[in-house]
């Protein structure tokens, strides 16, 4: 269970402070698969980087399991970082100088996963394991970057415009693919989209605006990536 | 401009390079000119004997010295530019396609020459500064008459003015044939960063295999790492060793400028190697791990060849004094004989391994301190 009170972000200095987060509490069940939902500079982008640990919060708490994260030392968010978290952005972020495998062996290490090739064959590409990262379409590299982040056996899976970069054929199929693994896998997965036909897909939909969380909603049938309008 | 003055700025490289050869080159340079003007003041068989070795210690320093540094200059000025250009493909692959041609870019790169000019003045005055004194301590016995420092303005030429051109002129002419590409390409950054692919594959824990990369990827690293060893190696182990053999000013110059450029060519060298793996270190932070596995995925790869590089200035520096003795002062008698110092070797490797693990230390808390924020901002 994570568990979000009274979260408060801004940026920048007193004489120019813009507050993005102001104060937002949400709690997130085990296995839930949530979708943030909001325009450009709604502050859920943001929302999603403070919750996993990538950024402090100003003020406010995050509970993973009783265990606050805002209250956590810098070798203590890498142990919460390494245990906990998967992370997929919409960029890849892919490492150049490492085939496939390699790039995927990044989150298998850290979790001593052995296994790391199944979810290679999982994301439907065991013929394309030896290729390096600029040999791959965006999808390609998108289905790598999620094996990466799934291969460290994370509990929760963030995601941020997964399918930001991508058409819609493979738009869905990555879709598809991440609910799939999650059914399969039981983690967590919260997805930050502006996307409000991908919101059907959520078994909860968060929506944002400035900053604020301004509606929730639970999802009795969610749909399939097929099965939604892009 | 295409080019800031903060680009310039990161070139303090080839300004101290610069410096350092400059004020080496023009000191000994100046000395053999002006001992031409006392030559025929020495008469006896001790003095013509001692003006020769003078005359040769003189022109050696120059060559080996300045060779050296000026070498390095060359590859700092072609490495500068082609990280500028990696750095900066996208901007000026819109200039290419808003119709500009590749000269009309290329030729703003003239401005690296800056701190050639910088460098090279600022050294050429200090050499003079110093002239007086090395002109006493290379004559202290009193073998020879004494030898009045006077202005070459030839030498001022070829000191400044030629290499300031030269390195600008290198700038525009390395940066054109860099710069061959098409301007889509440049925009899409696939011109100049080409992946280094594996030639065998290997089955080696993550950290290993990005260690590994790196070190594929950036070869021409590889080099400013063996070589800024080198140079503390050769240069220290030399000062140390030459006490009997020249002057302590000479010896002092000589550990200083090791030093120095050990410590600029090392800092370029590290720095180089952070910054190109910015996105790298941030997803493994991203992903967990601590700032320790990233420094050594990072950083590790280069350290056999700092070893190497210490091996190899230790090697040169015997090799380079045992030719001194043996050919340029074989003529005199009581020049002691050299032989090679191992406690000396043993304080120098000692020092080395704390200064070098002391710069990866200090990039290692560098990388605690990257934000991960700055990947969301691509």
């Amino acid at each position: 269970m994570i568990k979000i009170q009274n979260i408060y972000k801004s940026y920048g200095n007193d004489g120019s402070k813009t507050e993005i987060l102001k104060g937002i509490s949400l709690d997130i069940a085990d296995g839930d698969f949530v979708v943030i939902l909001g325009a450009s500079g709604s502050g859920k982008s943001t929302f999603l980087n403070v919750i996993s640990g990538l950024e402090n919060a100003d003020s406010g708490s995050i509970l993973y399991d009783g265990e606050d994260i805002c209250k956590m030392n810098g070798s203590e968010t890498t142990r919460f970082r390494k245990d906990t978290i998967g992370y997929v952005f919409q960029q890849y972020f892919l490492l150049p100088g490492l085939n496939v495998d390699k790039n995927v062996k990044m989150g298998a290490d850290l979790a001593q996963n052995k296994d790391y090739r199944k979810l290679i064959e999982a994301v439907g590409l065991t013929d394309k394991l030896k290729k390096y990262p600029g040999e791959l379409s965006g999808g390609e590299q998108q289905r790598v970057s999620i094996a990466r982040a799934l291969a460290k056996n994370p509990k929760v899976l963030y995601l941020d415009e997964p399918t930001g970069a991508l058409d819609e054929a493979t738009g869905r199929s990555v879709l598809q693919l991440l609910c799939t693994l999650q059914k399969e896998l039981h983690f967590t997965m919260v997805m930050v989209t502006h996307n409000q036909n991908i919101a059907e897909m959520a078994d909860t939909v968060i929506s944002m605006n400035s900053g604020h969380i301004v509606g929730t909603r639970h999802n009795d049938n969610p749909k399939s990536a097929y099965e939604i309008d892009w | 401009m295409i080019i800031n003055l903060k680009d310039i700025y990161k070139m303090i490289g080839i300004l101290v390079v610069s410096f350092c050869a400059v004020t080496v080159c023009a000191m000994f340079f100046n000395y053999y000119l002006d001992l031409a003007t006392i030559e025929r003041l020495c008469t006896t068989e001790l003095a013509k004997l001692f003006f020769e070795a003078q005359r040769s210690n003189a022109k050696v320093v120059c060559a080996v010295s300045g060779g050296c540094l000026f070498f390095t200059a060359i590859v700092l000025l072609c490495f500068y530019i082609g990280h500028y250009i990696d750095t900066h493909q996208t901007q000026l692959g819109i200039l290419k396609a808003l119709g500009y041609s590749r000269l009309s870019v290329s030729k703003h790169f003239f401005v690296f020459g800056l701190p050639v000019l910088t460098g090279t003045a600022l050294g050429y005055g200090c050499a003079h500064l110093l002239m007086p004194m090395l002109y006493e301590f290379q004559n202290e016995d009193g073998y020879l008459p004494n030898t009045p420092v006077s202005f070459h303005f030839g030498l001022f030429l070829f000191m400044v003015v030629i290499p300031t051109i030269f390195f600008s002129m290198l700038a525009v002419g390395y940066s054109f044939f860099k710069l061959n590409t098409s301007a889509l390409r440049l925009i899409r950054e696939q011109s100049v960063q080409k992946v280094v692919t594996a030639k065998k594959d290997t089955d080696l824990p993550f950290l290993r295999e990005l260690e590994k990369s790196n070190v594929r990827q950036k070869k021409s690293l590889l080099f400013f790492v063996t070589f800024a060893v080198f140079c503390f190696a050769a240069m220290t182990q030399m000062s140390v060793s030459m006490n009997d053999l020249s002057s302590s000013m000479i010896a002092v110059m000589t550990m200083m400028i090791g030093m120095v450029l050990a410590a600029v060519t090392l800092w370029i060298a590290t720095t180089s190697v952070v910054n190109a793996n910015r996105k790298t270190i941030t997803m493994m932070k991203v992903f967990g791990y601590s700032a320790n596995e990233c420094s050594r995925a990072v950083l590790s790869g280069y350290r056999p060849f700092a070893y190497f590089g210490f091996a190899l200035g230790t090697v040169y520096q015997y090799a380079l004094l045992k030719i001194m003795v043996t050919v340029v002062f074989k003529d005199f008698e009581n020049v002691p004989d050299y032989e090679f110092d191992v406690p000396v070797m043993l304080v120098c490797l000692a020092a080395f391994v704390i200064l070098y693990e002391a710069i990866m230390f200090a990039y290692t808390k560098q990388m605690e301190k990257l934000s991960v924020k700055e990947i969301m901002l691509e």
